[in-house]
């Protein structure tokens, strides 16, 4: 049935584009992708959400403490109240994160993506340095202002400069890390709902677990471990905190470096393997 | 230029694409036919490498689609035009794929034109018709100003002003010397469309050849004889000199008689030496329709008795449209009566039957848009 086609005589210059064409690196995909990002709502819907929580919870606690006129222990500083505020804020991040890739995925947009850019390994940098530089400036701006209501409004200690890094910079870098790990798990699983979902099993499970294994000696070790490791202890920890013998201060940031590295390896394996 | 060799892709005990070769050349449009779930998306997606092939392989101007510099300037590709973000206005959709390439944004405000969209450009996607989101997708696979293209179901939810504009826009762009290469399950759009035809069923090749050739192959093309009307012994008297000579009868309800594997002049002859009068001597072509159908339904016969592939099924899919009709016993109902059922099977090479004239002959003289279903018995 089949037969050896004889084309009929075809123009033997092919079409060349009057465009010059010159070769796509990172930078391109990184303007795409803020392109992308800033072009959809969720993001100003996730990081707005992020900011009013950040700030609300971060000053509600400031006028309560001041209104209650506890005297501030003097051991720590004024600026662990913002951890309640960055802790809710991160949820928003790791939905944002999340969003990022598999939005993607959801709509289909990344067979398009992957058609105008092959190189799977550059999207998924540019997606996370793009996210991450935006999570991260987001919550250093936000932190830093509630910051310095709180130590404006509160009476106690003054924060040392090593404490006011910590609280600001410290906490935007592990909270945007926490977002970067959502994507890459976002990555991996594909689906929104998916790695929105492990990523609050991850953030919350080990708490809760490990509360419940309190009552037993027998894993009274396991419990221990889970509760220093947890994502809500180790950010007690970047403001100086530690719960036990937990990382704290730059030690917690390390550690959510590590995860967020250990996520992003896994994205950027299934990513690279598999079909789209 | 694209060339498969040996392309195959399984997912899991399911083979999508067997064993594939073929070449698309610059200059002509391409048209990839097969019916629904006979594996063009699947293959168009090993050429974009968004599938990797199981074994086998694709390149796009000489190399895999992967390894060239800057794909979107070399390949434009249409895949699925729902494949947008829904909220992300048109105009912001394009302007993230240009730059990712690195393509000045005024080319994008370039291509909305082209595709009629630039009042629509600040809207979000998501309230795009399915003909505009199509027009957005034909808009992304300009965007490069590549000298290969690819179209999934290109006209698909247009209307007939958009199909119009497809069909130019293919036209024209393989005039400018570039490869396009169309997928499509309608064979008559095609039949418009395309210059030559890479025909796949359940994932094989069926055909590669020019559309003028796949209808002289494909089409089982008969005459039609009428004999002078209340004289049924002249019909007969012809009916066994016909047979004698080697041809095929089949009688018509009207009287008139269909007649398959001689030539029309050898008809003739046959009528004159058996003193039979002829009423009418017609020759008749099937449309490219019909030499479609004919031929995946051939696929179909061939592969359920074939335990060795069974592999190679597709689920059908319930609700799904069905790829093809199952109907063996009557085969192109509708379309036109079947062959005489002793001599041609509905699994036999449609190609087997020859037609009772010159079968090139009948296609040149016809042009490919006159090939509508509802047209082929038309005595000319």
């Amino acid at each position: 049935m089949t037969t050896p086609h004889q084309q009929p005589a075809a123009p033997a210059a092919s079409y060349t584009s009057p465009i010059p064409i010159r070769r796509a690196h990172l930078g391109d995909a990184l303007a795409s992708e803020w392109t992308k990002i800033r072009s959809v709502r969720s993001t100003m819907w996730t990081l707005g959400v992020m900011v009013l929580l950040m700030t609300v919870i971060g000053l509600g606690l400031a006028a309560l403490v001041t209104a209650v006129g506890e005297p501030a222990p003097t051991d720590e500083s004024v600026l662990g109240l913002g951890v309640f505020g960055a802790l809710t804020g991160s949820i928003c991040v790791i939905t944002l994160g999340a969003l990022t890739v598999t939005s993607e995925f959801g709509t289909g947009m990344i067979r398009t993506t992957l058609t105008a850019c092959p190189s799977r390994a550059r999207v998924l940098a540019a997606k996370a340095l793009v996210f991450f530089v935006l999570a991260f400036t987001a919550a250093l701006v936000t932190v830093g202002l509630v910051a310095l209501c709180q130590v404006a409004m509160v009476d106690g200690r003054e924060p040392t400069g090593e404490e006011w890094l910590l609280g600001t910079v410290g906490v935007s870098l592990f909270v945007a890390l926490l977002g970067l790990t959502s994507l890459g798990v976002g990555a991996v699983v594909r689906h929104s709902a998916g790695a929105i979902t492990i990523m609050l099993g991850l953030m919350l499970l080990p708490l809760v677990a490990g509360f419940f294994m309190l009552g037993s000696s027998a894993l009274q070790d396991v419990s221990e471990v889970l509760l220093e490791y947890s994502v809500p202890a180790q950010l007690i920890g970047v403001y100086g905190e530690a719960a036990g013998s937990g990382p704290a201060g730059w030690g917690a940031v390390a550690t959510m470096l590590g995860i967020a590295a250990v996520a992003l390896g896994a994205g950027f394996a299934a990513i690279g393997a598999r079909d789209v | 230029m694209i060339e498969a060799v040996g392309l195959t892709k399984r997912y899991g005990a399911k083979t999508a694409v067997y064993d594939l070769s073929f070449q698309v050349r610059p200059g002509a449009v391409t048209g990839f036919l097969g019916p629904n779930g006979a594996g063009k998306s699947t293959t168009m997606r090993m050429i974009l490498g968004l599938d990797q092939p199981t074994s086998g392989h694709v390149t796009v101007c000489g190399s895999p689609y992967r390894q060239l510099p800057n794909a979107p300037r070399q390949v434009g590709a249409l895949l699925d035009a729902k494949a947008v973000h829904g909220g992300r206005s048109a105009r912001n959709h394009l302007l993230s794929l240009a730059q990712l390439s690195g393509i000045p944004a005024r080319r994008v405000d370039e291509v909305l034109g082209v595709v009629g969209l630039q009042e629509v450009a600040k809207r979000r996607s998501g309230g795009f018709s399915l003909g505009m989101g199509q027009r957005l997708g034909i808009a992304a696979a300009l965007l490069g100003d590549p000298q290969v293209l690819l179209f999934d179901e290109p006209v698909n939810g247009l209307d007939p002003e958009g199909i119009l504009w497809v069909r130019n826009l293919m036209k024209q762009l393989a005039a400018e010397g570039r490869t396009v290469f169309v997928s499509s399950h309608l064979m008559s759009e095609m039949a418009l469309t395309a210059d030559h035809l890479i025909v796949i069923g359940r994932g094989q090749l069926m055909a590669d050849m020019s559309v003028r050739d796949f209808i002289a192959h494909n089409s089982a093309g008969f005459a039609r004889v009428r004999t002078p009307q209340g004289d049924p012994g002249q019909r007969e008297k012809l009916s066994a000199a016909l047979t004698g000579a080697g041809g095929q009868v089949l009688p018509e309800q009207d009287g008139a008689l269909r007649v398959t594997g001689l030539a029309l002049p050898r008809i003739s002859d046959l009528a004159h030496e058996a003193d039979v009068r002829l009423w009418e001597l017609s020759p008749h072509q099937a449309s490219l329709e019909e030499a479609y159908m004919r031929m995946t339904q051939g696929a179909v016969d061939y592969r359920s008795t074939d335990d060795q592939k069974e592999g190679l099924q597709p689920d059908q899919q319930p609700g799904g449209p069905a790829p093809l009709p199952h109907v063996p016993e009557v085969p192109q109902q509708g379309w036109y009566a079947p062959p005489p059922p002793a001599t041609s099977p509905p699994g036999q090479p449609a190609s087997a039957v020859t037609a009772p004239e010159a079968p090139a002959d009948a296609a040149a003289s016809r042009p490919p848009a006159a090939t509508d279903p509802t047209q082929s018995e038309d005595p000319r």
